[in-house]
C-alpha cells in the first residue's frame, strides 16, 4: 500500500449559523475575540496551511482550545470547512459526495479518540471487527483480521471483555487495533493518549512507533505534549487560536522557536533528546579528532559515549563514515542547558 | 364580594359566553359531520382493524383454552429467563394460584391476552415513532404536544371519538388502550437515542457507518435499556386502562370491576383489583430485572 499526503489549504472553520458570512473580514485581520463578541461566532481555524507527509507521523500540537480536534475532523469531514481545502491524492474531501465520503472514511481512514468511544455494549473483538463489519467484510475474515491487530496490540485473552471490565489504557488499546483493523491508509489519532498514565503512555508510543516502522501510514497525531510531540513527529505544526504559528521538524521547532508562544513551550524539553549533533558541529579544521560519532545522533547519546569513552573531542562521520564536522564535549553541554529565548535571537 | 356584583355592568359579572343556541348548533354540526364521516368510511375501517380483532380473538382464545398448567409453566419461564430471579418466579407462581383458587383464571386470561396485544402494538407503533422524533427536532415540536394532548385528556374522553368509530366491543378497547398506552415508549424511546454518548456516534460516523447501520449498531443498543423503562410503563399503564375500556365491551378482570362497582360488590371488586395489581407486579418486576441485566455492560466507563 501506498500513502499518500495530506493537504491542508487555506482552511477556515467559523462555528456559528452563519460562519460563511464573516470569512472575508478573518481574512482580513478579525481576531477570535472580536468576532465572538460582536457577532457571537467561534473562530475555529483560520488560514491552515500543512501539507502531512505521506507515510509519516505528522503532529499537531497547542493548548487547550486552539483547534487540534477542529483541524483533524476536516481530514475525514466529521466536521465541515467554511472555506479551503483538504486534498488526499488530488481529491478534495471537503467536495466528495455522501457516497464518496462514506466510502473514503470506511477504506481510506481510521480513528483514534481521545475518550476512546468504544461501543459498550459489545466485547472487545465486536469493537475491533466494527470497521470491517460496516464494509461487509465477512464474520471469519473480520474476526481473524481483529484477532491478529488484538494480540498487536497486547490483548490477547481478552476478546471477550467488554470496555468497561478494562482499563484505561486497555481501552485504548483496544481503539488502536480497531483503527488498525481498518487496514486504512490514513490513521488520526486525537489525543489517543492523553487519557493515559506517563507510563502506560510511553508504552503505547512505542507501540505507534514500532508499527510505524513497518505499516507506514500517513498518521496525523494530536497531543498537547511536547514530549510527545518530538518522540513521534516527523513533522510537528504548533496552533494557536485557530492558527499555525509554527511547523517543521522537531529540531527546527526547539532551535528556532518562531515567538515567545512556542519559547514558553519548548523551554522544558530536554534539549540533548532532541537536537542532534552536525546541528552545533563545528567545521572540520584539520585532521579529525577523537571518537567517531554518526549523523544524527541525539546530544544526550553523543555525551555518554563520549564520558565513557573518557573523550572531551570528537568528529563527526556521515553514512560512509566521512569525518563532517567536529565536536567538543564543553559544546554539547553548554548546548544541552542554554535555552534558547526568542528575545535573544531576535537581538 | 356578593354584593359587589350588583353594582357592576352583568357582563363582568357573569362570563359572557356564546349564546346556548349557536353553541348547540356548532356542537350538532359537528357530532353530526363526524358521524356522517365515519359512515362513509365504515367499510375502511372495518377492513382496517379486522386483523387487530383476529389476533385479539386468536390470543385470548389460546390463552384461555390452555390447560392452565401449561400456560403457568409457560409465564413461569419467561419470568425466569427474562428476571434470573428466582424469587421473582416463586412470587409469580404463587399469585398465579391464588388467582386461580379465586376462581379468576379465565378472567385473568383474558386481560392477560388484551395487556399482551396492546403492548405489541403499542410497540410497533411507539419504537419507530420515537425513533423519527429523535431524527428530528421538527418531528420532535409536533409529536410532543400531541404526547401531552393523549396523556392528560381524561381517558374517558377519548372513548367517545373511539366508540363513535369503531362501535363497541373489544377492538376499540385495545385502541383506547393503545393510545392510553403508547406515549411513554414514544417518549423514552426518543430521550434514549437522543442520550446515545455523542463520542460514540462520532466514532461510528468516523468509521464510514450509513445511517440505518448506525441505528442498529449503535442507537438502538444503547438506547435499549430506556426503551425496556418505556416497555414498562406502557405494560402498567394498558393494566391501568383496561378497566376503563371495560366501559366500552372488553371482558376480563375489568369488567368485574365494573359491575362490582355498578353493584356494590365490594369483595369481588377487590379481588378482581388484587388480581390486576399482581399481574401488574409480575410484569414490572420481570422487565425491570431484564432491563438491568441488558444494562450491565452499555454504561461508558471513561479511564
Ligand atoms: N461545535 C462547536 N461550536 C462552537 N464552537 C466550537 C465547536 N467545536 C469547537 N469549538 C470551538 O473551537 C475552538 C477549538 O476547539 P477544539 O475542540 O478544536 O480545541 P482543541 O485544541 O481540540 O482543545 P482540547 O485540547 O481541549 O481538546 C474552541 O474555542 C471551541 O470552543
Ligand atoms: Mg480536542
Amino acid at each position: 500500500m501506498v500513502s499518500h499526503a495530506i493537504e491542508v489549504r487555506n482552511l477556515y472553520k467559523i462555528f456559528g449559523p452563519r460562519g460563511g458570512d464573516y470569512v472575508d473580514a478573518v481574512k482580513n485581520g478579525l481576531g477570535k475575540a472580536e468576532l465572538n463578541q460582536k457577532y457571537g461566532h467561534v473562530l475555529g481555524l483560520r488560514d491552515i496551511n500543512i501539507s502531512m507527509p505521506a507515510g509519516g507521523i505528522m503532529v499537531v500540537m497547542g493548548l487547550s482550545g486552539s483547534g487540534k480536534s477542529t483541524l483533524i475532523r476536516h481530514i475525514n469531514r466529521l466536521i465541515d470547512p467554511t472555506a479551503g481545502e483538504v486534498l488526499y491524492d488530488g481529491v478534495d474531501v471537503c467536495k466528495m459526495s455522501e457516497n464518496d465520503l462514506r466510502e473514503f472514511r470506511r477504506h481510506k481512514t481510521a480513528m483514534v479518540f481521545q475518550k476512546f468511544a468504544l461501543l459498550p455494549h459489545r466485547t472487545v473483538l465486536e469493537n475491533t471487527v466494527y470497521g470491517l463489519e460496516i464494509q461487509g467484510v465477512g464474520q471469519a475474515e473480520r474476526e481473524k483480521r481483529a484477532t491478529q491487530w488484538i494480540a498487536r496490540v497486547g490483548l490477547s485473552g481478552f476478546e471477550n471483555h467488554y470496555p468497561n471490565q478494562l482499563s484505561g489504557g486497555m481501552q485504548q488499546r483496544v481503539g488502536l487495533a480497531r483503527a488498525l483493523t481498518n487496514d486504512a491508509d490514513i490513521l488520526l489519532m486525537d489525543e489517543a493518549y492523553s487519557a493515559l498514565d506517563p507510563l502506560i503512555r510511553v508504552d503505547m508510543q512505542t507501540v505507534l512507533l514500532d508499527l510505524q516502522k513497518e505499516l507506514k501510514k500517513t498518521v496525523v497525531f494530536i497531543t498537547h505534549d511536547l514530549d510527545e510531540a518530538l518522540r513521534l513527529g516527523d513533522k510537528i505544526a504548533i496552533l494557536r487560536d485557530g492558527m499555525v504559528v509554527q511547523q517543521g521538524t522537531g529540531q527546527e521547532i526547539v532551535l528556532n522557536p518562531a515567538d515567545e508562544y512556542i519559547t514558553a513551550f519548548v523551554k522544558e524539553v530536554n534539549r540533548g533528546r532532541v537536537v542532534n549533533v552536525e546541528t552545533i558541529m563545528a567545521p572540520l579544521s584539520g585532521n579529525p579528532e577523537g571518537m567517531p560519532i554518526a549523523k544524527g545522533t541525539v546530544l544526550e547519546m553523543a555525551a555518554r559515549a563520549m564520558t565513557s569513552a573518557n573523550q572531551t573531542l570528537a568528529h563527526v562521520v556521515d553514512e560512509n563514515n566521512r569525518p563532517v564536522g567536529a565536536i567538543s564535549l564543553s559544546a554539547i553541554i553548554s548546548s544541552m542547558v542554554t535555552p534558547t529565548s526568542h528575545e535573544a535571537k531576535a537581538a | 364580594m356578593a354584593g359587589l356584583c350588583e353594582s357592576l355592568p352583568d357582563f363582568l359579572c357573569k362570563f359572557p359566553a356564546f349564546s346556548d343556541v349557536s353553541i348547540r348548533a356548532v356542537r350538532k354540526s359537528v357530532d353530526d359531520g363526524f358521524k356522517a364521516l365515519v359512515r362513509s368510511y365504515v367499510n375502511a375501517i372495518d377492513a382496517m382493524v379486522q386483523p387487530l380483532q383476529w389476533f385479539l380473538n386468536y390470543l385470548e382464545r389460546l390463552f384461555v383454552s390452555s390447560p392452565w398448567p401449561i400456560i403457568l409453566l409457560i409465564m413461569l419461564a419467561i419470568v425466569y429467563f427474562g428476571s434470573r430471579n428466582i424469587k421473582i418466579t416463586i412470587g409469580t407462581a404463587l399469585s398465579m394460584l391464588a388467582i386461580g383458587l379465586l376462581g379468576l383464571w379465565n378472567d385473568t386470561m383474558v386481560t392477560l391476552a388484551m395487556v399482551t396485544v396492546c403492548t405489541l402494538i403499542a410497540i410497533l407503533v411507539g419504537i419507530p415513532i420515537g425513533i423519527l422524533m429523535a431524527r428530528s427536532d421538527r418531528v420532535q415540536g409536533i409529536v410532543n404536544p400531541i404526547l401531552d394532548v393523549m396523556q392528560t385528556m381524561p381517558s374517558f374522553v377519548y372513548l367517545i371519538p373511539v366508540v363513535m368509530i369503531f362501535g363497541i366491543g373489544k377492538v376499540p378497547g385495545l385502541i383506547a388502550v393503545v393510545i392510553y398506552a403508547v406515549p411513554p415508549m414514544i417518549r423514552l424511546t426518543n430521550l434514549g437515542i437522543r442520550l446515545v454518548d455523542k463520542e460514540v456516534l462520532e466514532a461510528a460516523d468516523a468509521f464510514g457507518s450509513s445511517g440505518w447501520q448506525k441505528l442498529k449498531n449503535v442507537q438502538m443498543p444503547l438506547a435499549l435499556p430506556t426503551i425496556m423503562a418505556g416497555i414498562n410503563q406502557t405494560i402498567m399503564m394498558s393494566l391501568a386502562m383496561v378497566v376503563v375500556a371495560s366501559m366500552v365491551g372488553v371482558g376480563g378482570l375489568g369488567k368485574n370491576v365494573l359491575q362490582a362497582i355498578n353493584n356494590q360488590f365490594f369483595t369481588v371488586g377487590f379481588l378482581n383489583g388484587f388480581a390486576l395489581v399482581a399481574i401488574a407486579i409480575i410484569f414490572d418486576r420481570t422487565s425491570q430485572a431484564y432491563g438491568k441485566r441488558l444494562q450491565k455492560h452499555s454504561e461508558v466507563i471513561h479511564g
